[in-house]
């Protein structure tokens, strides 16, 4: 579906406001003041509405919906700016429409609109994500529940004051039926969080949890793999909107520098190069446009097997395309590239981390052979 | 109910009525209708099929109704194209009048030579064929130097063409020939005349698949009255470019992907085998898994650029070009990756020993070869891309 006058409006708004207030350079400046991210820069996102673009207006949201917030989150991944959008506005906000209470709706739904709850999808507990395999154990006693288990590289985990946590319930059973989501405040006692460093600067944390205990309401009723699909098509619109940054960046680059008494863009071997990086992104974009439209269509086309396949198909395309544009953007760039005070490596590294979150590209092409079934 | 809903109510009914069942089911390539004077159907159904979707300019729905066609706007055009796909039907024509010289001449013909030449194609009765490369002029299309002389009443024409679709078939060219010779782009005009003129000769190119789409067509002391020059004298090359963008956008919408035989995926079961549900070969599975989802991408994608509706100039042609490569790759790729699944099955050239489904895949194999030649070589789109959708500089 193409992108109405609202849509095309967001997305220059969105586009402006990243590009002013928080460019690539601003990773640099977090860096250097030791944070994860800007608290003001995300006061402002949530000023905008995009804290709330999920969420109904009858609690506190603006409504804007899944391509919208998509929209916004394609900028957002343009300037590398980093800031709960993708975790808590996105992902938190999705799980608690399809699987929260009515009373877990009203409670929290309005302050994550706000900006004043930021959640966090502790998931992966391995080198690689594997959640059939989740071993963070929930039991009941009485009626609350004790969580137990570790979880690997939380993307803002270091932050987020609820962490939306995949737990095997393991009285109902040992196989995948029986994952539950679960709310776990970062502050409840038993929880432990470690911030981990990794080569993008965003905050990453591993958390433990021992023998944390949690109201009978703390449990997200439904499914569990939808969040998961909706984390993935999140993240593709992440890594679109840094590809196609890249690759303006590197455009510039070859638009602009002249070598052997000509603009080396002009240089047919490089044009190829580049234009073929386009076609692929032409590709990708359609990928995370359609999964997008999916999450906002009626039930139909937003069937649980329909929307597994579009999640896998744009997290793989996203992840891919990104992955060559990266590592073209520094090429490309020559010995600037490989410069730390250049922005070629600030993508090349949160497109590392970007590929990797929820599963690299190859497990969600393998993921997609199984739905056509090879 | 809105207009749009309205429209596709009444659309889905008279489909119901009017779309025989056997126009429902998939198409091999020798049930394709191309029209023309010497036209040939595979069935009366598919005859019938034709002529009522032409009474109704549905062949051209989005062409105005005083030339014949369906006179729809996009949103409409959209909706029929979704309603047909919903049922499978046929398209009822195969047409390079259809495709490529109906919009150029609605964007540069004169009003005479609309009334004149767009209502046979719409009902199939003229077949078109495209003089545009030649012996010399092939990726360098504007160096083409078919000569066409100012002989008072009329233009004669020497020279000769090739890679002509069909040109043995064909009833009528559109063909671009030089009437300057002093300049290169500003030099080459745009005329159409019929292939009965004498002449006008033409030979089948046998290709490395055993077939003969292509043909060279020799032009000696072709007689073309005037006023069958399209668009200004020595104003041809806007019109050229104009129609190869149709072309790329159609050859990568329509020809490339939906060819008929085996599905790829069925063949990978059936040939190679599962073991646990997957394909044994994982190799190959992890190589066939990555083609289908960029395959499903480019279908997404060119649903969607049909959604958004007409879109002009620089993004058009960037566009097509864009489709044209991604196109072409793909169904190179799928013709690949079938024949490896096919194994020894897919070895076959002709006779007994070998399934017609197995033989149908060699053979389309091999003419995917020239998908990233004809209508535009990958390279030469790539330039297109570079320029027009990225802004790179020419080369010096």
């Amino acid at each position: 579906m193409s992108m109405n006058s609202d849509q095309q409006m967001l997305e220059d708004s969105a586009r402006q406001f990243f590009a002013e207030r928080s460019p690539p350079a601003a990773v640099r400046g977090n860096r250097a003041a030791g944070r994860s991210f800007d608290p003001d820069l995300w006061r402002e996102i949530a000023e905008l509405g995009f804290a709330g673009a999920l969420i109904p207006e009858m609690y506190g949201g603006s409504g804007i919906g899944y391509r919208g917030l998509g929209v916004v989150l394609d900028a957002a991944g343009r300037s590398l700016a980093a800031s709960p959008l993708l975790q808590s506005a996105f992902i938190g906000a999705a799980a608690l429409l399809r699987h929260g209470s009515p009373e877990q709706q009203t409670r929290l739904l309005p302050r994550i609109a706000s900006g004043e709850l930021t959640l966090a999808l502790a998931m992966d507990e391995q080198a690689h994500h594997r959640p059939e395999d989740t071993r963070t154990k929930a039991h009941r006693v009485g009626d609350r529940w004790v969580l137990d288990g570790h979880k690997r590289l939380v993307a803002d985990g270091d932050s987020a004051a609820l962490l939306l946590t995949l737990a095997r319930v393991e009285a109902e059973g040992s196989d995948s039926d029986c994952l539950r989501w679960f709310l776990v405040p970062a502050t409840t006692t038993g929880v432990t969080r470690q911030r981990r460093h990794t080569v993008d600067g965003e905050g990453f944390a591993d958390i433990e949890f021992a023998a944390v205990e949690l109201d009978a309401e703390a449990a997200l009723g439904g499914a569990w793999q939808d969040v998961i699909d909706i984390a993935c098509i999140g993240v593709a619109s992440t890594m679109q909107g840094a590809a196609e940054a890249a690759l303006a960046l590197t455009l510039d680059h070859l638009k602009t520098r002249s070598q052997f008494g000509q603009l080396i863009g002009s240089f047919q071997a490089l044009q190829h190069r580049v234009a073929r990086l386009y076609v692929d992104l032409q590709l990708a974009r359609a990928a995370v446009t359609a999964a997008l439209d999916a999450l906002d269509g009626p039930g139909d086309a937003n069937s649980e097997g329909q929307l597994q396949k579009l999640a896998s198909l744009c997290k793989a395309l996203c992840g891919e395309t990104l992955h060559e544009v990266s590592n073209e953007t520094v090429q490309l760039h020559g010995g600037i590239g490989m410069t730390d005070v250049h922005d070629s490596g600030l993508f090349l590294k949160r497109a590392r981390v970007l590929e990797t979150l929820y599963g690299s590209s190859s497990h969600h092409r393998d993921r997609y052979a199984r739905f056509v079934g090879i | 109910m809105n207009e749009i809903e309205e429209f596709r109510h009444t659309t889905r009914q008279w489909l119901e009525t009017h779309c025989p069942a056997s126009m429902r089911t998939p198409m091999s390539e020798r049930e394709v209708v191309w029209g023309g004077r010497n036209v040939t159907f595979p069935s009366t159904d598919a005859e019938q099929w034709l002529r009522v979707m032409a009474e109704l300019g549905w062949t051209a729905p989005s062409w105005p109704r005083q030339y014949g066609g369906g006179g729809l706007d996009a949103a409409k055009v959209a909706v029929l194209q979704q309603e047909l796909r919903r049922i499978k039907a046929r398209p009822p024509l195969y047409s390079f009048g259809l495709w490529m010289f109906g919009p150029v001449l609605l964007e540069f013909g004169s009003e005479e030579q609309k009334q004149r030449l767009l209502p046979p194609i719409v009902r199939g009765e003229i077949r078109w064929c495209q003089g545009y490369s030649e012996p010399g002029a092939g990726s360098d299309l504007a160096s083409l130097a078919t000569r066409c002389e100012d002989h008072g009443d009329h233009f004669l024409i020497n020279g000769q063409k090739i890679w002509t679709s069909y040109a043995n078939l064909a009833d009528w060219m559109f063909c671009l020939v030089r009437t300057d010779t002093r300049t290169k782009h500003g030099g080459i005009s745009f005329v159409v005349f019929d292939m009965r003129t004498a002449g006008v000769e033409t030979r089948p190119i046998r290709l490395i698949s055993g077939e003969s789409p292509f043909c060279e067509t020799f032009l000696t002391d072709v007689r073309v009255p005037k006023d069958q020059l399209i668009g200004p004298l020595n104003g041809g090359w806007e019109i050229a470019k104009r129609l190869l963008m149709h072309e790329r956008t159609n050859l990568s919408a329509e020809a490339f992907g939906n060819a008929a035989g085996l599905d790829l995926l069925d063949a990978a079961r059936q040939f190679v085998g599962l073991r646990e549900g997957m394909l044994i070969d994982t190799d190959l599975r992890a190589r066939i898994a990555r083609h289908r989802m960029r395959d499903e991408a480019f279908r997404l994608a060119v649903q969607q650029a049909r959604a958004d509706g007409a879109r002009g100039g620089t993004a058009a042609a960037s566009l097509a070009s864009t489709f044209k490569v991604a196109a072409a790759s793909l169904n190179q790729q799928r013709c690949e990756l079938l024949i490896e699944c096919l194994g020894h099955e897919g070895l076959g050239w002709e006779g007994d020993g070998f399934s017609t489904d197995g033989l149908r895949a060699t053979r389309h194999w091999l003419r995917s070869k020239g998908n990233s030649i004809e209508g535009g070589t990958t390279e030469i789109n790539l330039n297109v891309i570079a320029k027009r959708a990225l802004g790179l500089p020419d080369p010096s």
